[in-house]
């Protein structure tokens, strides 16, 4: 059933479960998931990551959210104040069967990821005509 | 030193999961300050010409945005919306919503007139261009 979704996070992420192919840290980013009649919809905030730096998959159940940052926003800097870490976005969500995972459609605007995920026709809520005699 | 202040009634939630959300930042980090419940979390650096400010403001536009500067007070306003809706239900809820405030004290006088700020990505960074007087000076030696 697609409403038992769960997740596995953790905030911030040790290197062995991201894939890391760069130095630095990743963090879990925050989420909202929302479920509607015909589809479940993923935000996620992504900031400072743009639209060719994001990949998103979906594979056997698990939906994989990545996002590349801009490594300077740290490194190139000596901070006299820091309140946050700069780093990469990593978080999967086990979705589960039930997904037209042909039809997820993403997009980015200001560092937020919107993920539409339709349900497949099998699993719609079905209003259901009862007839009267 | 910088010291801020906070005010404002963000919503709680989002304050503990803000709060969280930095106390997994803090481990090993070097963070500066010791009160991190306040949103925005704010970076600040410089070079010889600028002081600069970077928040993560995630889903704001520069309309949801107020930014004030009054001698070296800077102030971060603004508001994240929400999209409530009916007929839906929320399995997870993690973006916080609401209004916020923030005031940092700069560590050096700004040229108020010239301040910049730009907003990319849902990251917002403020370029302060040091006044005259803040700017380091080389002196010159004389040989006697």
């Amino acid at each position: 059933m697609v409403s038992d979704i769960t997740t596995q996070e953790r905030r911030e992420l040790p290197v062995t479960r991201a894939e890391r192919t760069r130095e630095g840290r990743t963090y879990v980013p925050n989420c909202d998931i929302i479920e509607r009649e015909s589809e479940l919809v993923i935000l996620a905030d992504l900031p400072g990551v743009r639209a060719e730096d994001v990949d998103v998959n979906f594979e056997r159940g698990m939906l994989t959210i990545q996002g590349r940052v801009d490594r300077s926003r740290e490194s190139g800097r000596t901070f006299m104040h820091q309140e946050y870490g700069v780093g990469d976005f990593y978080r999967t969500f086990e979705i589960g069967e039930g997904i037209e995972s042909s039809k997820i459609e993403a997009e980015l605007k200001d560092g937020v990821l919107t993920l539409h995920l339709p349900k497949s026709e099998a699993i719609r809520p079905r209003k259901i005509a009862v007839r009267t005699r | 030193m910088l010291t801020h202040r906070f005010s404002l009634p963000m919503a709680s939630r989002f304050e503990r999961e803000m709060n969280h959300l930095l106390s997994s930042f803090l481990d090993g980090t070097p963070f500066t300050t010791s009160t991190p419940r306040v949103f925005p979390p704010i970076n600040v650096w410089e070079d010889a010409e600028n002081v600069f400010a970077e928040a993560e403001l995630p889903g704001l536009a520069m309309s949801d945005l107020e930014i004030l500067v009054v001698g070296n007070e800077l102030t971060i306003k603004g508001r994240r919306g929400s999209q409530d809706e009916t007929n839906v239900s929320y399995h997870r809820r993690e973006r916080g919503t609401g209004e916020f405030a923030r005031v940092l004290t700069l560590p050096t006088a700004v040229n108020q007139e010239k301040v910049e700020a730009a907003l990319k990505d849902g990251v917002l960074t403020i370029t302060l261009p040091k006044a005259e007087e803040a700017k380091p000076r080389k002196i010159q030696i004389k040989a006697s």
